[in-house]
């Protein structure tokens, strides 16, 4: 099945490159593969959440009697159940959460922040009795009023989430609380001075809308809390070491007392870093002494989960007429949702990261509203930004009548680039993806009438982290890889590549597993794109422990020095003066005298990886639009996007692939619609539309390699990247098609009627 | 709940008349069983109508098409003289859902479903089409669009069901189309749908025009201003677009998650004249 790599940077390797079909594919096509609902254990209970129907409101009390007295129902908890906590942030995939948070967002203490709010649960012996037992909860609530919208909670007299909030990052300190959390600021140069530079200067407000990560599989789990006080968990989750973290810290539990195992993952995007169900799954089973079970409706994980933050962002660039641009400035307002932690700070640090520029100013405030919390969404707080900036850009480029491209190329961020966040860039490739844009067939491919083309580009760090992997060497000299990093994109297939690589043995010889918490060191999670990189990273210093231990039993056998055998090609080999002296011995032969010559072989990393390799990209979008229903077709796409090395090139293109599709439905129609009263009244995939296949068209994609050079094959992380683009080169697209800039998202068909016809009065008159 | 399946049209209005108000008429399911598992509703009794012979049968009486209740919007699809006669029904059933609904949803399920956005009751409306309704006390006849009396409600009697659907003779130089408004391509539900119905006479001008709306009122609604727009003309545009201010002006929508009032007023003029356009187009083919 093997084919070679379209990007591959050079032909020097064996496996990395190749297509070979996923090892997780035929249970995954076949239903075998079991996700998190798919467990079932003897005399498992049903957990099901009482959640709050208001959007604010004091809990005064809650009364559970009734609920406990109905047959069936084995317990109920509570915020009672908990401890409280104090503040203490720590990392959750690219994003900081506080455990004091942690606590009240899985379940309410003083007040429900949110519509969904858990305040209670209930274990019982069946979905019905659970239902029932819910609805004999009685709670009292003060309904208080809420407030939604991030410039709404600015205002001095919006209602306060936390009457206690006082904002950081401001000098001196306020004296009053309010909804602002933080406030955030990035500097390079002087912008006065950079604006002073520019014969254009172009500012503009922009807004986006809150968007659900959309995975599939609803969040799901079973706890199994025994008597001795030790506890087994199953979830679906991206991380299932930074679960255990979480759940032992709010259950007062030892680390090696809880074990986790992470589930297939059906789409987690960046959601499922976080714990919503689990420790709430096993309160229920530590109180009711039975196995219990959780599974959200898609309801609730709309009501309760995700979003990506909604924002305001104002930006202002200034450039000369000859195209350079000498300063950036913007304003991002993030909405954290009911904790503060919205990713407004990697906002902040990527909105002009495509640029090199002298002059950049980015302040960033995080605010509470009284929406579900944020969660990580694919290369949080980027695309929001990045959307803003790009815009300004292209509309910057259309000023002066210079190609979009060109501009981008003549600005462009590149090895040595000092990034107004801080790090000065190592080898990068952007402009890789602009020169291919520029002459890939897309984009210079006639238009048809009325249509309009538009081009963005993007950008986004990537992260590395402590990650564990180890190799078992069988008997028969196949390999068990086990590696402790979730597997939501076919990573499982680029670490056994990589493995394969390193050892000189067939991929078909080593098979994958997710290991639980306890088969391995402490491995933070999927996300930050890191899997690829960071697991990568710890599976070839696993197969190099391997290799020596190998070479190690080869001298032993043959009786030579060890520097004296070099292993290539799978095999062990006599080298320097003892070369052709004895017959190789195979990864397999060593495998069978292992009981002879010392015992098995283990090969074992545990590192920090450094050094992730930020990947940019650029988009080429073109899109048709009805003029008389405001519907945007996107009539052809092309993704273009450096990944390091492609190890295996099928799933980078599905990682380019399903960013832009997310991004279509971000910028086209994904948005949450509430009430007056803070009610979600959209929450399921009818009415809030991610898109449908046949709404897309095949996303063609361009994978641009450029090392990273602090990785043993040059990968960079690439899953994140792609959906930061899409949003500007659509508006910009749309732009091209209507002569007519979209600054507030989603671009869905009533706005774009109202705007044409606006548009038409306006004409008229 | 008790399940029974009757395999004639009077077993069928027994059981329902004897199941009072808590009896539910099943025919494909992809309403009914959505909103058991929703537990929107909680029958007593459901008669599932699929065994009696004349709910599943796509025939012609005399010229006439009937489409039996049941029949699903995949066998419809792949009916010739269903599609050849009634092209703009055709449309609208193979519309509903996606290929696994198609094997099970129906006509009369989309229209005593009573949403105003189910998108098969504008082109039924257009057509002429009446409903043959048996109940206790015999078969009587009700035009489409007398069927619904608001969201959620029915005109029909405890122990009626809708046993087929009358299609009227077809003239030379007709068709139908329908067209609906959805922000995806499919799996949504309309925000609009415009069915028409148009015959020419020899000369090329249409003799009769039927224009119904659905999604944009508590009901699907019959635009009679919107054909008179019409008949005499040769749908030009400036007959189009009389027709489409008629349409628009009949519009009572409400502001929803779905479509605001002025967005829906204004689609619901843009759909009725392009499936016009689309009906004269099939008219003038059709011979
Ligand atoms: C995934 C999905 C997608 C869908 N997409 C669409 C769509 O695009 N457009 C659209 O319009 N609808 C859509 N629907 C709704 C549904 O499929 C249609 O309304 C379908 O036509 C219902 O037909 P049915 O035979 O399944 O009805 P059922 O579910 O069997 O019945 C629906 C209702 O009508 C009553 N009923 C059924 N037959 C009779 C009868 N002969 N006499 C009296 N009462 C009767 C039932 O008691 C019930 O109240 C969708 C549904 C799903 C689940």
């Amino acid at each position: 099945m093997a084919a070679t790599s379209n990007g591959k940077a050079n032909g020097a390797t064996r496996w990395i490159g190749t297509r070979p079909v996923r090892p997780d594919g035929v249970d995954k096509v076949t239903g075998r593969a079991r996700f998190g609902a798919d467990v079932h254990l003897p005399n498992m209970l049903v957990g099901k959440v009482l959640r709050s129907p208001h959007a604010h409101a004091r809990i005064r009390s809650i009364d559970a009697s009734a609920a406990l007295a109905l047959p069936g129902v084995k317990t109920v908890i509570t915020r009672d159940d908990f401890n409280d906590l104090s503040s203490e942030f720590v990392p959750a995939g690219e994003m900081l959460v506080n455990y004091r948070d942690v606590v009240r967002n899985v379940m309410a203490r003083e007040k429900a922040l949110f519509e969904g709010h858990p305040v209670a649960a209930v274990a019982a012996v069946s979905e019905k009795v659970a239902r029932e037992a819910l609805a004999l909860i009685d709670v009292d609530y003060e309904v208080l009023p809420h407030v939604l919208d991030v410039v709404d909670a600015m205002a001095p007299d919006a209602p306060l989430l936390h009457e206690d909030m006082i904002t950081a990052g401001v000098e001196p300190a306020p004296t009053k609380p309010s909804n602002i959390a933080k406030v955030v600021e990035f500097k390079l140069g002087d912008v006065a001075e950079g604006f002073a530079e520019a014969d254009i200067v172009i500012e503009r407000e922009f807004s986006t809308q809150p968007v659900h990560q959309g995975y599939i599989e609803p969040h799901s789990c079973i706890a199994n809390y025994s008597e001795d006080g030790q506890a087994e968990l199953w979830c679906t989750t991206q991380g299932h070491f930074v679960v255990r973290g979480h759940c032992a810290k709010l259950l007062g539990m030892d680390v090696s007392k809880l074990r986790v195992t992470a589930s297939e993952i059906g789409g987690g995007f960046g959601g499922k870093t976080v714990v919503y169900l689990e420790p709430v799954a096993l309160m229920l089973s530590r109180k009711s002494g039975q196995p219990v079970k959780m599974t959200m409706s898609r309801e609730e994980v709309f009501r309760a989960s995700g979003p990506a933050a909604g924002t305001r962002v104002w930006v202002k660039i200034g450039m000369t007429n000859e195209g350079r641009i000498t300063a950036g400035e913007a304003v991002l307002k993030y909405q954290a949702g009911a904790f503060q932690g919205s990713p407004v700070q990697p906002g902040c640090m990527c909105a002009f990261a495509p640029y090199d520029l002298d002059h950049v100013k980015v302040v960033g405030y995080d605010v509470l509203v009284n929406r579900p919390k944020v969660a990580a969404y694919r290369a949080p707080g980027a695309p929001q930004s990045e959307f803003a900036v790009e815009s300004v850009v292209d509309e910057l480029a259309k000023r002066i009548g210079m190609d979009p491209v060109e501009l981008r190329l003549k600005n462009a961020a590149k090895q040595g680039t000092k990034a107004a966040y801080g790090p000065t860039f190592g080898p990068v490739g952007l402009v890789e993806t602009l020169e291919e844009a520029k002459a890939h067939e897309h984009y210079r491919a006639p238009l048809k009438q009325g249509q309009g083309r538009g081009v963005a580009s993007g950008f986004w760090f990537n992260i590395g982290g402590e990650t564990c992997a180890t190799l078992n060497l069988g008997e028969d000299g196949t390999i068990a890889l086990v590696a402790g990093t979730p597997d939501i994109g076919g990573s499982r297939a680029s670490l056994c590549l990589q493995a394969a690589e390193t050892l000189g043995v067939d991929v078909e010889r080593i098979r994958p597993l997710i290991g639980d918490t306890s088969t391995l060191g402490y491995t933070f999670l999927t996300g930050g794109s890191r899997t690829a990189f960071a697991s990568g990273m710890a599976v070839v210093e696993a197969g190099k422990d391997m290799i020596r231990q190998l070479c190690e039993r080869a001298a032993k056998v043959w009786d030579i020095p060890v520097d004296a055998v070099e292993w290539a090609d799978g095999e062990a080999r006599p080298a320097g003066s003892n070369a052709g002296e004895f017959d190789p011995l195979s990864l397999a032969d060593l495998a069978r005298l292992a009981g002879k010559t010392g015992g098995p072989f283990v090969g074992r990393a545990q590192i920090n990886a450094q050094g992730a390799g930020p990947s940019f990209g650029t988009h080429i979008v073109d899109v048709d639009v009805d003029r008389e229903t405001g519907r945007v077709t996107i009539e052809r796409y092309t993704v273009i996007q450096d990944a390091g090395t492609a190890v295996h090139p099928s799933y980078v293109e599905g990682q380019l692939q399903g960013g832009a599709v997310q991004g279509i439905g971000w910028a086209l129609n994904e948005e949450y619609i509430y009430d007056d009263k803070g009610r979600l009244q959209n929450p399921g995939f009818l009415d809030y539309r991610i898109p449908v296949c046949s709404d897309v068209p095949m996303i063609d994609t361009v994978i641009v390699e450029v090392p990273n050079p602090t990785h043993p094959y040059g990968v960079r992380g690439v899953g994140e990247t792609p959906i930061v683009p899409p949003m500007a080169a659509i508006a910009n697209a749309v732009e091209d098609a209507l002569g007519m800039r979209f600054m507030d998202l989603p671009m869905s068909p009533p706005r774009v009627l109202k705007a044409l016809e606006d548009a038409r009065i306006a004409e008229a008159a | 709940m008790r399940y029974e399946a009757p395999e004639t049209i009077e077993g069928a209005v027994k059981l329902l008349a004897g199941g009072g108000p808590r009896g539910r008429v099943l025919a494909g399911g992809t309403d009914l069983l959505v909103q058991l598992r929703a537990s929107m509703i909680a029958p007593e009794l459901v008669v599932d109508i699929k065994r009696i012979d004349e709910t599943r049968e796509i025939r012609e009486e005399g010229g006439r098409l009937v489409i039996g209740a049941a029949v699903t919007g995949a066998e419809l699809g792949e009916h010739a003289a269903a599609k050849a006669m009634w092209p703009g029904v055709v449309e609208s059933a193979e519309l509903i859902g996606s290929t696994q609904i198609q094997g099970r949803a129906s006509l009369a399920g989309n229209l005593c479903n009573a949403s105003p956005a189910a998108d098969t009751v504008p082109a039924l409306v257009a057509a002429a089409a009446q409903c043959r309704i048996a109940g206790p006390g015999g078969v009587r006849r009700l035009p489409v669009e007398e069927v619904c009396t608001g969201p959620g409600q029915l005109s029909l009697d405890d122990g009626e069901f809708v046993v087929a659907f009358e299609f009227p003779e077809r003239p030379p130089h007709s068709a139908d189309a329908y067209l609906r408004f959805i922000p995806r391509t499919e799996m949504d539900i309309a925000v609009v749908g415009a069915g028409v119905s148009l015959s020419f006479d020899d000369s090329g001008r249409c003799a009769a025009a039927r224009v119904a709306l659905g999604a944009v009122a508590p009901t699907v609604i019959l635009v009679e201003e919107a054909g008179r727009a019409l008949v005499g003309t040769e749908c030009d545009d400036a007959a189009l677009q009389n027709m489409a201010a008629a349409a628009s002006a009949a519009c009572r929508p409400i502001d929803d998650k779905r479509g605001t009032v002025e967005y829906r007023t204004k689609v619901a003029g843009v759909l009725a004249t392009r499936a016009a356009k689309i009906a004269a187009q099939r008219a003038k083919g059709a011979r």
